[in-house]
């Protein structure tokens, strides 16, 4: 192959993480600490993190978390709040054409919203690669499946992850990736939909769902808003003169 | 004893549960031909997901928030690299905070 060596697309997969992995350890550690705090032993802990692997999920269960363990509403919670990885995995599913069955499977099992966020942003520019995407998505499992643990036998946090605005660093790099998606006015009517009617969405209904309501918002504003002589490429359009009244 | 059983099945029923979400997404789509408004649709999700997952820390949480994203998102139109535009961010939060 041509193409740059598969250590070449690792690497950078590990660096365009490492801002992401940075932000990651103060988190861990402090769910660590939480499920602590909750009765879990360390490698219940680190267990929990690598293989759920769904930050905001381990959040929700571990608050829901008593004793006696309520097993089926905390599973169906997790479902709920990890409802988003079916819409980014239809997404995700149609650039994994490089990957085998098994690497498919795996990609998937370490899918969260940064490693998806990069993969989504790598293939406007060039077909996703394995290497690349696993360069992302390692680290960022090694990185929280560690800090778990480590938080989980430290017992006690290094803080509240917010005063040093670690918690922004999420929002932060999911802004820097939006701006790659940037298309035009088209483009800021999906966005502005899909932020209003996830913001309503968290306001009115507990729960995750306000990530599915608002992608689901600006997806039908994207379906509306296409024209039936949209040419096939939805980069570059020539200048239409044909709207017929 | 039962107790730490009780906490293992939950996490494995937790870690079950996710991985569905995971890998459902790739057979939702399965022999579907994907063009015209279907493909507009699925072009628009990566960014529509995305202002989702961040539209109520940036909207709804309070002035320091709402203008360090509106800082973010300057510096990321600048074209500056990502690490940059992270840490113009969080910096921008971080002293936000301080006065709000």
């Amino acid at each position: 192959m041509s193409s740059p060596s598969r250590s070449a697309d690792f690497r950078r997969g590990v660096f365009d993480i490492l801002p992401v992995l940075a932000a990651a350890v103060p988190i861990g550690l402090l769910w660590g600490t939480l499920a602590a705090g909750k009765g879990f032993t360390p490698f219940e802990a680190w267990l929990t993190s690598a293989t759920v692997f769904a930050g905001a999920a381990q959040f929700v269960a571990v608050d829901m978390w008593r004793d006696p363990v309520p097993l089926l509403l905390i599973v169906v919670t997790t479902f709920i709040v990890n409802v988003r990885h079916l819409l980014m995995g239809a997404s995700l599913q149609r650039h994994l054409g490089a990957f085998s069955g098994p690497g498919g499977l795996l990609a998937m099992f370490l899918m969260t919203d940064e490693s998806w966020a990069f993969a989504e942003r790598k293939v406007l520019a060039e077909p996703l690669r394995p290497a690349y995407y696993f360069g992302v998505a390692l680290p960022m499992w090694l990185v929280w499946s560690s800090a778990s643990l480590a938080g989980a036998i430290a017992g006690r946090s290094l803080g509240d992850p917010a005063v040093y605005g670690f918690d922004f660093a999420f929002s932060a790099m999911f802004i820097a990736i939006l701006a790659g998606f940037w298309r035009g006015p088209r483009t800021g009517a999906v966005l502005a939909m899909s932020a209003l009617a996830a913001a309503l969405a968290k306001l009115v209904i507990p729960g995750a769902w306000y990530i599915v309501i608002g992608g689901g918002a600006g997806v039908l504003v994207a379906a509306l808003l296409h024209g039936e002589d949209d040419g096939q490429d939805p980069g570059e359009k020539p200048a239409e003169n044909a709207e017929a009244a | 004893m039962s107790d730490d059983l009780l906490t293992v099945a939950t996490i494995v029923a937790m870690a079950a549960a996710t991985y569905l979400t995971r890998i459902g997404g790739l057979y939702l789509m399965r022999g579907v031909s994907v063009k015209g408004r279907l493909k507009a649709a699925l072009d628009a999700l990566p960014p529509a997901v995305l202002m989702a997952v961040i539209a109520p820390t940036v909207l709804a949480t309070g002035p320091a928030e709402t203008i360090a994203a509106l800082i973010t998102v300057g510096a990321a139109f600048l074209r500056l690299p990502m690490i940059a535009v992270v840490a113009i961010g969080v910096a921008a939060v971080v002293a936000l905070r301080a006065l709000f």
